[in-house]
Formats: structure tokens, sequence, C-alpha cells
């Protein structure tokens, strides 16, 4: 302890306080104001910069968004479009088949009608001709005498053979 | 443009320093009884660390045997600047003829002084070569107000001068550019991390601004001046009591004029406790108001002291185990030991000057902290662990 006061210098502790005065003075003017206040200022700029940078972000955030959207509602309008058009398409080609179908029927009943109608008149012709052909007959076989009973069983084939079933 | 030139004349005032006081220097050789030979015994050694660890009134540099056998040290001197009992006295250390065993007496200005182990003493009027009393120290002399540009004035104006110029020129970078460039850049995170690491989470994010010049200033101050020491010019700056005491005192009267309601409060009259407790504590509080910026002198000089006497007593070793191992394996030792505690000293100087800065920017902030009352226990508890938390990771 001794030693230590005998060490110390009231010279050099002077010194060493004006110095360090002068010296925190000079430091604060030539030195920290500036570097601090360039410190800060740069430290704010940087702020700044992510700030701008995060909120251009949400924004490109946002617009993919709605870009993912409007793509997504073309989608399903589209999907909706090809839908309708598929339904639309079945549609058709059920309602065709159903008109042909009518269509083949009416064609067909008509024809059967005609058909049956022609069988008709036919059939009634045939009748009358039959008819026709069996007093025919029935006056040639009534005009040959009627003795000889081989003879007109003769004749009755040959009459027969004779007519033509037209 | 101003920034070349800086340098530019900074170096020539040095170098013209330097070789000025060289060539003055080389015109004095000299028989000091200190310097007679090489270092060479036990007690030699010792009186060697012992005058390095004081303050000088020379420069010295080293010494050598010249061709005419005498012996030359190469160094330069220093002004003395005394007030003594007839006023202000000046004049080169050389005059003293590197003694320091108060042989050579000097007149000056009606005064006679000697210097006695690197202090000046005026002797008393009439007396002709000073007298040693049986407590070794002089009856008829005494110290005069000793102004002198000391080895360590010396040093503080080198390591105000090169702050001066590092940190100016960094600060005039930042007018033409964001970005510092060249040593700036090495310079700049240190300055961040003084601001960030010290001053913002001890003296709090509104305060701290005020405070930036001192704690800036100190921090690279004692950390440039503990780098500097360990150069082989040999100066002891932060080893010097002076110093340390001066520094602890700027912190100590920055607190004290910072400290707001709160803090005087907890000194003279602790809240939320029994009034007879509140008596007890004053003088505690009051003698905690010394004990922190005494802690902190004493911690950076011991700290500093303990390093140049380890380092010189491990440079020493060459000499001292040269019986035992050899020339060669004493010097081999030395140099290995001695390079490992030098990174240790470097590792010293940066946590040294970072503790001095940060327990100031602590006691700054405990001095200016706002209390809130309703929680007072949990601030004060906190504030608690903050100082112990520091403390434990540096001891």
């Amino acid at each position: 302890m001794d030693q230590l006061l005998n060490d110390f210098s009231p010279g050099l502790f002077v010194m060493q306080a004006v110095i360090l005065i002068i010296l925190i003075l000079l430091m604060k003017k030539f030195a920290w104001k500036p570097i601090l206040s360039s410190l800060d200022e740069r430290e704010q700029g940087i702020q700044g910069a992510l700030e701008a940078a995060e909120k251009a972000r949400l924004e490109m955030k946002n617009l993919q968004a709605d870009n993912e959207k409007a793509l997504q509602e073309a989608r399903a309008e589209r999907d909706a479009m090809l839908k309708e058009a598929r339904e639309i398409r079945t549609k058709m080609i059920a309602e065709a088949e159903g008109d042909a179908k009518a269509q083949a029927d009416k064609i067909i009943t008509q024809a059967q009608e005609a058909i049956a109608a022609e069988k008709r008149a036919a059939v009634a012709e045939l009748k009358g001709q039959v008819a026709e052909l069996s007093l025919e007959i029935a006056e040639k076989v009534v005009k040959q005498e009627l003795s000889d009973k081989e003879k007109q069983q003769q004749y009755v084939d040959k009459m027969l053979q004779d007519a033509t079933l037209n | 443009m101003k920034i070349t030139s800086l340098p530019i004349h900074f170096l020539a005032v040095i170098s013209f320093l330097l070789l000025g006081s060289l060539v003055n220097a080389q015109e004095h050789s000299v028989a000091e009884a200190n310097d007679e030979g090489p270092v060479n015994t036990q007690q030699e050694i010792t009186d060697y660390t012992n005058h390095h660890l004081k303050d000088s009134h020379d420069f010295h540099l080293f010494s050598y045997q010249g061709s005419d056998g005498e012996r030359h040290s190469v160094g330069f001197s220093l002004p003395v600047i005394l007030w003594a009992s007839n006023g202000p006295v000046a004049f080169m250390s050389s005059e003293f003829h590197h003694d320091i065993d108060g042989e050579v007496v000097v007149e000056k200005g009606g005064s006679r002084f000697v210097n006695l182990h690197d202090k000046i003493y005026e002797l008393e009027e009439g007396a002709e070569e000073i007298v040693m009393g049986e407590d070794h120290h002089p009856v008829n002399a005494h110290k005069p107000f000793d102004l002198s540009i000391t080895k360590s004035v010396f040093g503080i104006l080198l390591v105000g001068l090169l702050l001066l110029f590092w940190f100016g020129s960094l600060g005039k970078q930042y007018k033409k550019k964001s970005i510092p460039t060249g040593f700036g850049r090495a310079l700049e995170p240190l300055v961040i991390y003084v601001r960030d690491e010290i001053a913002r989470p001890n003296i709090g994010e509104h305060k701290y601004r005020k405070y930036m010049s001192f704690l800036l200033t100190v921090f690279f101050f004692i950390w440039v001046s503990n780098l500097l020491g360990m150069t082989p010019f040999g100066f002891n700056i932060t080893g010097q009591i002076a110093v340390t005491v001066c520094l602890a005192l700027f912190t100590f009267f920055i607190v004290q004029f910072s400290g707001n309601k709160d803090y005087w409060k907890h000194i003279f009259w602790m809240p939320d406790v029994p009034v007879i407790m509140k008596i007890i504590l004053i003088p505690i509080e009051v003698l905690g108001m010394l004990t922190k910026p005494f802690s902190l002198l004493i911690r950076l000089f011991a700290n500093i002291t303990a390093g140049h006497v380890v380092v010189m007593g491990l440079i020493a070793l060459m000499i001292t185990l040269k019986a035992q191992f050899g020339a060669v394996g004493s010097t081999g030792l030395s140099l290995v030991l001695t390079l490992f505690i030098s990174v240790i000293e470097i590792l010293v100087a940066f946590l040294q000057a970072f503790i001095f800065t940060m327990l100031s920017a602590l006691f700054i902030g405990m001095a200016v902290a706002e209390h809130d009352h309703d929680h007072e226990h949990d601030e004060e508890g906190h504030e608690v662990d903050d100082v112990e938390d520091v403390r434990e990771s540096f001891v």
C-alpha cells in the first residue's frame, strides 16, 4: 500500500485527466458523432429496406394467391363447360335416337298397315278369282256331260292343272 | 486530400521525434549505475522489472557495449516540467545523464533537482546532494509537482493520437460512402460491439447515447494502451496507478452526476425496508459507491502489472535458468513460455478494456435506471443477477 501510494504520481494523474478530457471531446466531435449517426442512419436504411422487401413479398404473395384463384376459377369454369357440353351431347344423341325410333316405328307401322291392306286386297282378289275360277270350272264341268265319272274326274284334274294360280 | 496528408504528417512528426532524440541520445553515452553491463543477477532482474513497471523520465530502448568499451544506451530523453518552489521549471531529462540514483544534481531556476528512482526531488535550500534517511526516504529533499512528459504521458499522447487518427478517418469516410473500407472496416464492428454489447444492454435503449463518447473512448484507450504495453517499447500506461485512478474517477463522477432520484434514494433511504435497516444501509451503500470505482482501478492496474511482471520474469528465465539448462535450453524455454503468456496477455488486454467499460456502463445503468416501485424487489434482484453474471463470466 505504501509502495502504491509512493508510486502514485499526481503529475501523471493530472496529465491523464487533462488528456482524457481533451481526447473524449475531440473523439466525440471528430469520430464518435459522425460514426454513430452514420451507423444509425445506415441501420434505419437497412430496416426500411427490409420492411419494404417484406411488404413487396406480401404483395407478391397476394398477387400469386389472386393468380392461383383466377386460375382455379378458370379451370372450374372450363370443367363446367365441358360437363355441360357432354351433357348436351348425350341429350342430343338420346333425343335423336328417340326421334329416329319413333320415326322408324311410324314407318314400320305404316308399312305393316300397307302390307295388311295389300294382303286384304290380294286375298279379296284371290277370293274373287277363285270364286270366278270355281264358277268357270263348275260351269265347264256342268257343260260337259256328267256321264263318265272317270272322264269327269280327268277333266277336273285337267282343269285344275290348267288353272294357274296367279 | 486531408486523409492522405494526415498520416504523412503524423509519421513525419513521430520519425522526427525518434530520429532527433536518437541522435541526441547517442551523444550521451553514460556510465549509469544501473546500466553498467547486461542484466545478469537475480537482484538486477528484480530491479530491472521494478524499474520497468514504474514511470520513467527517459525513453530507453536498449543499450549496447560500444567499440570504445563504454555502455551506450539508445533511446530519447523527454521533457521534465516541474512546479518547484521558485516557479515552473522545464528542461530535458538528458540533463540527468540517465542517472536515477540521485547523484547528478541539475540546477535550474534557482532550485537543485535530482532524479531518485525516476522521481524528481527538489533539494532544499543549501543542500549540495541528497541525503537518505533511515527509512530510505530522502531527508533533505521533497517532490515538486511533476507535470513532465514522462514515458507514460508520451504513451498516453501516442494512444490519443492513434485513436484520433484511426477513428477520425473512419468518421470522415462516412461522408462519402456508407460502408467503410480498409482499416475502418475492422474498426466499425468494434464500435458497434461497444454500442450493442456494452452500452445498450446495460444503460438502456433511451439513455445510452449520452455516455457513448466516454465508453468508446475509454474502451479503446485502455485496449490500445494495453496492447502498446505488449510491444518492446516498454510502455506501461495502464499499469500506472495514477492512470487507472483517473479512469475510475471519471466513471465515479459520471455515475454520481447521472444518478437520478431513485439512485440516491437507494443509497440514503432504502425503500421497502424497516427504518433501522435504512440507517444501517446508509454507510454500506455509501461504501459501495466508493468500492465500485476502486475495484475498477485495482482490477485494471493489478492485471496489467501482473501481466508485465510475469512476461518479464519469463523472459528473465533465460538468465536465471542458464546454469541448469544451458544457454539454448533456457532461451528456448523462456521463448515458449513467454510466447504462451503473451498470447494470454493479448486476450487480457482486450478483456480488461471490456470489463472496465462493461462495469462502467453497468454502474451508469444502475444510476439511471427507472425503478418501478411495485416491482422493486424484482428489479433489484434482477440487477444483482446482472452484476453477478458479469462477474462470474470473467472470474
